[in-house]
């Protein structure tokens, strides 16, 4: 376990670099300079030069991608040039509403959804199911934003259920947790559909098999098969899955931030790309990036502790 | 009867698929008396999964009993309910399934589904991991106290195989049905597990139906064989008679087909010519007349009749009784 964990983490670590640095290039070869945007039409050539050597523009492309590294292990990602914050501290002050968001989203989604998807697969081609296989397809399609507007308009502007906008008093769990209700829902909506599709379809080819057989062939109770033994092996996709639906699900956070007026990464992006705050832009995406990446490769290590094949695995 | 554990009478069954019906088995009587070893053997798609899933009640969804019933240990097996079948799951009768690979569960240690199988037993933990180590001891799986902490996959086929047999005998059934459990694996193993498979039989005391398509091994082990093809009992009788005096054409060309019977060196292995024919479109008259080297008009036309040959010995042909098919 332990190796195929260093390993796993360490695939990682270079899948995190080559991204950054890919990040990085892509970043650069926008069209326009970056300080020249930022100061505006107005600007002066000397002012633009100076900004450009502060930005380190001036520098060759790998000189740039080099220093940017040596400073990014430090935990430096820049000054944010507008408010003369370090961008890294800008961004970890939003990151953990983002973080909260996302989790919970997951957290109630994946339980709804294994859930739904286990109903559906004992009661295969039941009334139940095809009601359940409906509703997850009508989740699937409706877009987060959609929903993000929906709710807000019902649950917050007209019954006044829950708050509509922000991300609660700091502090308050209660109130941070009330907060988080609207949004949460909206962004993990479609993956209790997916889920629960995925769980279903598993759930079915795997009861289909012949450890199945041989449990039924023992004598063992139904509930005690399907929980126990069936579903064990039925969660590994949908575990990898949620893996990589981390990007779905930072780009669904993005829209829910906009529309509930919460801070995070989302939002910070969408203000910092509107400001054309080079730095900002550049660390926040990065920060998700790194996310996505620690996901996929949290996801492959619950995978292994679920999954002695993958586990042992030469 | 009442000698008999098992009796199947005039089973048919038969599988929905898109082709239309296919009849995998039609009217199968099978006995099998308390404490013997019955084979069974016949090629590759004669339907001999589909009869001991049916015995179990494990048939696949798209299955259906057109007729026949079954009786267990005086009970009629299709009209228990479906918690009296499970009761009867892993205690009275068990079961050794043909693929090794695919029969544990894939993410569960072997001892973990070693004693959950016990969970009926009121015994300690330490009780049934104790029992688990001693049946495991018994198919000759090295070191077994370790290796219950492993998973399926750390496992040979043939040691799955043999877990499987452990697993089966471990609750002392009445009924052990075995479904091609020596196919995985090599001919000193089979030995092995033939002999150890005798002796927990005559241990335990129970009946056994064994599956197989190797006649060696039947010779070897059973009293009684049931030569099946495309979903019929053919023949039926005593290992030696039927071994000895094939009355059926079938029989006939499958001793001759077996490499054990083949004694001189020969570059064309002798096979059946053919194949078994589709079981969704089963030919009027008997089911073997386009493979037959003895076919003639009738057997294209009219159903053979179970006809008895002698005491202990049946056979489905035109010719049964008749002449000696030779
Ligand atoms: N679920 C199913 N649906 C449709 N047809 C099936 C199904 N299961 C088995 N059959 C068909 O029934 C026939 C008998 O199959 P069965 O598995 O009982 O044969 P078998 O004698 O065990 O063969 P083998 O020696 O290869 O294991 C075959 O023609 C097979 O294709
Ligand atoms: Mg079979």
């Amino acid at each position: 376990m332990l190796k195929f964990a260093t390993k796993r983490i360490g695939l990682a670590l270079v899948i995190a670099a080559l991204s950054v640095t890919l990040l990085f290039i892509i970043i650069h070869l926008i069209p326009g300079d970056p300080a020249r945007t930022m100061l505006g039409p107005r600007a002066t050539a000397e002012m633009i030069a100076d900004l450009q050597a502060r930005m380190g523009l001036d520098k060759t492309l790998v000189e740039q991608i080099l220093i940017f590294f040596g400073n990014m292990l430090r935990g430096d990602l820049g000054m944010d040039i507008f408010s003369n914050r370090p961008v890294a501290t800008i961004v970890f002050e939003q990151l953990p509403h983002t973080l909260a968001l996302i989790l919970s989203a997951i957290a109630w989604s994946a339980t709804l959804g294994i859930f739904l998807g286990c109903f559906s697969a004992v009661r295969r081609n039941s009334l139940a199911d095809r009601i359940t296989g409906v509703l997850a397809v009508s989740f699937i399609a409706a877009p987060a934003f959609v929903i993000a507007l929906y709710s807000l308009l019902l649950f917050a502007v007209k019954l006044k259920w829950f708050p509509a906008i922000g991300a609660g008093e700091p502090g308050d769990i209660g109130d941070i947790i009330w907060h988080l209700v609207l949004p949460s829902f909206a962004i993990g909506l479609s993956w209790v559909g997916y889920i629960a599709r995925l769980v279903r379809a598993s759930m079915l080819e795997i009861m289909g098999e012949g450890h199945v057989r041989t449990a039924r062939a023992f004598g063992l109770p139904e509930n005690w098969i399907t929980y126990r033994y069936a579903l064990k092996l039925a969660i590994l996709p949908t575990v990898t899955v949620i893996g990589v639906g981390m990007g779905f699900l930072l780009s669904a956070a993005v829209f829910a931030e906009i529309v509930f007026s919460r801070p995070g990464l989302g939002k910070l992006v969408i203000d910092s790309i509107t400001t054309r705050n080079y730095p900002v832009v550049m660390g926040s995406v990065l920060v998700s990036t790194i996310l996505f990446v620690a996901s996929t490769t949290l996801s492959d290590i619950v995978n292994a502790i679920l999954d002695p094949r993958i586990r042992q695995a030469k | 009867m009442e000698n008999d554990i098992l009796n199947i009478r005039d089973m048919s069954i038969h599988y929905s698929t898109p082709r239309g019906t296919l009849k995998a088995l039609r009217h199968v009587n099978v006995s099998v008396p308390k404490g013997k070893i019955i084979g069974v053997v016949g090629e590759s798609g004669c339907g001999k999964s589909t009869l001991i899933s049916a015995i179990i009640r494990l048939l696949a969804p798209n299955a259906n009993l057109a007729s026949g019933a079954i009786t267990f240990d005086g009970k009629d097996l299709f009209g228990l309910s479906e918690d009296e079948m499970r009761g009867l799951r892993g205690t009275d009768i068990s079961m050794v399934f043909q693929d090794p690979m695919q029969t544990h569960n894939p993410v569960l240690t072997i001892g973990r589904q070693m004693t959950d199988i016990q969970y009926r037993d009121d015994m300690t933990m330490e009780q049934k991991t104790k029992r688990a180590v001693d049946m495991l001891t018994q198919v000759g799986i090295p070191d077994p106290a370790a290796r219950l902490n492993q998973f399926p996959h750390e496992f040979s086929g043939g040691m799955r195989q043999r877990i499987a047999i452990a697993m089966a005998l471990m609750a002392r059934p009445k009924l052990l049905i075995a479904d091609e459990p020596t196919t995985a694996l090599d001919a000193t193993l089979e030995v092995q597990i033939i002999k150890r498979l005798e002796e927990l039989q005559a241990d335990i005391g129970c009946s056994i139906l064994f599956i197989s398509h190797h006649l060696g091994v039947i010779a070897e082990l059973c009293e009684e064989v049931v030569v099946m093809y495309a979903g019929e009992v053919v023949e039926q009788g005593s290992v030696r008679e039927v071994f000895h005096s094939p009355q059926h054409p079938y029989t006939k060309a499958l001793l001759e087909c077996d490499p054990g019977h083949i004694k001189e060196k020969t570059r064309n292995l002798p096979t059946i010519p053919g194949e078994i024919p589709d079981l969704v479109n089963i030919p009027a008259g008997c089911a073997f007349a386009p493979r037959c080297p003895r076919v003639f008009d009738a057997c294209h036309t009219q159903r053979p009749e179970w006809t008895r040959i002698k005491e202990g010995q049946h056979a489905l042909c035109h010719l049964a009784g008749k002449e000696a098919v030779q």
